[in-house]
């Protein structure tokens, strides 16, 4: 019996829009001019909380943060394709997705401020709170697709993660199950070349993220991660596809984490800069400007103004949160532990809210 | 008058019969687990289910127990009410970081916003010349996380009513099942039975001391007991629900009989007996005449089936523990 050939695979790569602000016409998404500018100002929503949570967290007003400086063209591009009626699924570096969905920025700073009041967040927007231990979440966007699927409910499921979390197990059950049910998950990896000090190349030796699709019977695809029309556009046909029923898609989008894992962090003892310097040419928000300025969406020095009055936003919204967090008690420990409170835990709570009454509570947070 | 079942149910039929109940009552219950559809489970617990509530309720899945409890976290997030079976409580390692990372804290972390009703159900424990990794008994790592129920029944009514409250129970609850006892007891149990969690059960009353087991080990204690009725009165309590624990129960037995023994086949380091001897100490502590004693499983790996007899709380060693207690 002859040795043959019992499967051919490919994998595609797609960009629309390149680092000099160049489109490919053909594929250019058809965004109207107020989608595009509301894209625009999200991405500088993105960065400018970033930039506001580094620096509280420097001040040692926020605990131990995660940024996701570069990675804004993946945020907004991909929760710009989604419907509100979809839902996004986070890993913990999808800020821009969460303000994208309509989770307030005062919520959002509150979680890193170190308080659970920063994931409640309302069912109706259909998002997740984040989640910290890698690629566990991605089950949780399949058991959702598996619900939606029985309840005939047309919907898609946006699962987040990060190149490392493609070497978990829960990465590879999660693509398993979904291709086994069908679901309608479009399982998004921000391919950000770091998980903390380890480089994309020793994560795995696959040549792409996007082909360990392949081996769950659906297909995986490679975009320009820092251009948010291919980014908008491959994940836009991915949702409809899944909402259709067609099933679901990996998506690997190529971007760079240009900052530091976390506050924890310090990139300088792995990580050469200069690699930081060529990916800081292809930064996906000066790319998009480029575009619009063309385009006469947005006028050249616009930004500059968008950024003062988001910035000046934040502000009051971080102002909110650390109010909050002045009047938390130790009741909060305990409250939210069960819908059904058990009896013996009442002692437990009565023990913790004398604590309360007797010496102040402290209200710093750590530096992590 | 609430129907009884024709003829005598073991533990294993109970669970059936709950899960059953369970499925026609709610329609947002599903059951899903390896081999839990056309084959009806390994101890067939889910027989005849799928073909009674279709393919889309009962699911037959992949062998990733990780993904089975993680999927049904999604579900609950949705809407459904998902009962996940692990085969054997041995594999459920796999899945154990998505039910302390995850099930148990949900409805804290989202602040109510994404309750978790659903039931994980597991066989434990020795006794059934088991190939390894199929006879351990490490309830009281669930037990040890904030924000499960764990329940473990030993009767058929108990099953029965337990599970069907577990299933309607808004919190999530790790519902481990007695394998060596699942068809050596048999009782006619009501349709309409209903169990409350958290409330354990005067299996034997008593004045001299309390004997604590659940699960497996309460034929074991209830048998010591009645070997040595001439001698001594002895209490048995079946914890029934193991978190949360129903302390006002224990407490009264204790203080009435003035001695405790717990017998669980857990290891002994922070088993239940641990526990609960902490409790008595704090809560009882003038009324105990003896030191609260443990016979549990020993803190070494659960052997392979040669020695298990060993290794499990035998009825000699609770008569022991019994006769030491008594004469101290």
């Amino acid at each position: 019996m002859p040795e043959k050939i019992v499967g051919n695979f490919s994998v595609k790569h797609l960009s629309i829009l390149d680092e000099t602000g160049r489109v490919d016409t053909t594929l250019e998404p058809k965004l109207s001019t107020s989608q595009l500018k509301k894209m625009f100002e999200n991405m500088l929503l993105m960065r400018e909380f970033d930039q506001r949570s580094l620096n509280m967290q420097r001040q040692g007003r926020m605990g131990t943060y995660a940024p996701a400086l570069g990675q804004e063209a993946v945020n907004i591009g991909t929760a710009a394709a989604l419907e509100p009626t979809d839902w996004a699924v986070p890993s913990f570096r999808e800020h821009g997705v969460m303000l994208s969905r309509g989770i307030k920025p005062s919520t959002f700073f509150l979680f890193f401020m170190g308080s659970e009041e920063g994931n409640r967040y309302p069912r109706k927007l259909h998002t997740l709170p984040f989640a910290v231990p890698c690629a566990s979440q991605i089950l949780h966007a399949v058991g959702i697709g598996m619900a939606a699927k029985i309840k005939k409910d047309k919907v898609a499921i946006a699962v987040y993660f990060g190149d490392g979390a493609t070497s978990e197990g829960d990465f590879h059950e999660g693509m398993n199950f979904a291709g086994v049910y069908q679901t309608p998950t479009v399982f998004i990896c921000q391919n950000n070349e770091w998980a903390i000090s380890t480089p994309r190349k020793d994560q795995t030796k696959s040549a792409t993220l996007a082909q360990k699709a392949l081996a769950y019977g659906f297909e995986g695809m490679q975009v320009d991660g820092n251009d948010i029309l291919g980014v908008y556009q491959s994940c836009k046909t991915a949702l409809e596809k899944a909402r259709s029923g067609q099933g679901p898609q990996l998506l690997e989008y190529l971007t760079y984490r240009l900052g530091i894992h976390t506050t924890a962090d310090d990139p300088t003892r792995y990580r050469d800069e200069k690699e930081c310097e060529a990916w800081k040419k292809r930064d996906p928000i000066d790319r998009f400007e480029k575009y619009l300025v063309a385009k006469k969406v947005i006028q050249p020095g616009e930004r500059q103004e968008l950024v003062k009055q988001i910035s000046e936003y934040l502000k009051k919204e971080s102002e909110k949160a650390e109010a909050i967090c002045q009047n938390l008690t130790p009741d909060e420990m305990f409250t939210y532990m069960y819908e059904n409170f058990p009896e013996i835990l009442k002692p437990q709570r009565e023990e913790a809210l004398a604590q309360n009454n007797n010496s102040p509570v402290i209200k710093g947070v750590s530096h992590g | 008058m609430a129907e009884t079942t024709p003829n005598k149910v073991t533990i294993v039929q109970a669970i059936n019969l709950a899960l059953k109940k369970g499925m026609q009552s709610d329609p947002e219950v599903v059951l899903l687990g390896q081999d839990v559809g056309k084959s009806g489970g390994v101890f067939r617990a889910s027989e005849g289910l799928q073909e009674r509530f279709g393919s889309e309720r009962v699911m037959d899945t992949p062998l990733a127990e990780s993904a089975i409890v993680g999927c049904a976290i999604g579900m609950a997030i949705y809407g459904l009410k998902p009962i996940a079976e692990m085969q054997f409580s041995g594999f459920a390692y796999q899945a154990f970081h998505q039910i302390e990372e995850h099930v148990s804290r949900y409805h804290n972390r989202s602040r109510g916003e994404y309750p978790m009703p659903m039931v994980i159900r597991m066989p434990y424990g020795g006794g059934i010349r088991a190939f390894e990794h199929h006879s351990e008994s490490r309830e009281s790592y669930y037990v040890h996380t904030p924000g499960l129920k764990v329940i473990i029944p030993s009767t058929p009514s108990d099953a029965y009513g337990l599970l069907l409250a577990a299933i309607r129970d808004p919190d999530p609850v790790i519902f481990m099942e007695p394998k060596k006892i699942y068809r050596s007891i048999k009782e006619a149990i009501s349709e309409d039975l209903k169990i409350e969690i958290g409330k354990a059960k005067i299996a034997r009353p008593g004045i001299d001391l309390t004997l604590i087991a659940y699960g497996a080990m309460m034929p074991v204690v209830l048998e010591a007991a009645e070997k040595v009725e001439k001698e001594y009165s002895i209490e048995v309590i079946d914890l029934r629900t193991l978190s949360p624990l129903d302390h006002e129960t224990l407490m009264s037995s204790v203080q009435k009989t003035g001695r405790a023994i717990v017998v669980h086949e857990a290891p002994r380091t922070l088993g239940l007996g641990a526990e609960i001897s902490a409790l008595l100490m704090e809560k009882a502590f003038l009324h105990l005449k003896a030191p609260v004693k443990r016979i549990t499983g020993y803190d070494t790996q659960m052997p392979y089936f040669q020695l298990e007899n060993y290794y499990l709380p035998s009825v000699s060693r609770v008569v022991q523990g019994i006769e030491e207690t008594m004469n101290y």
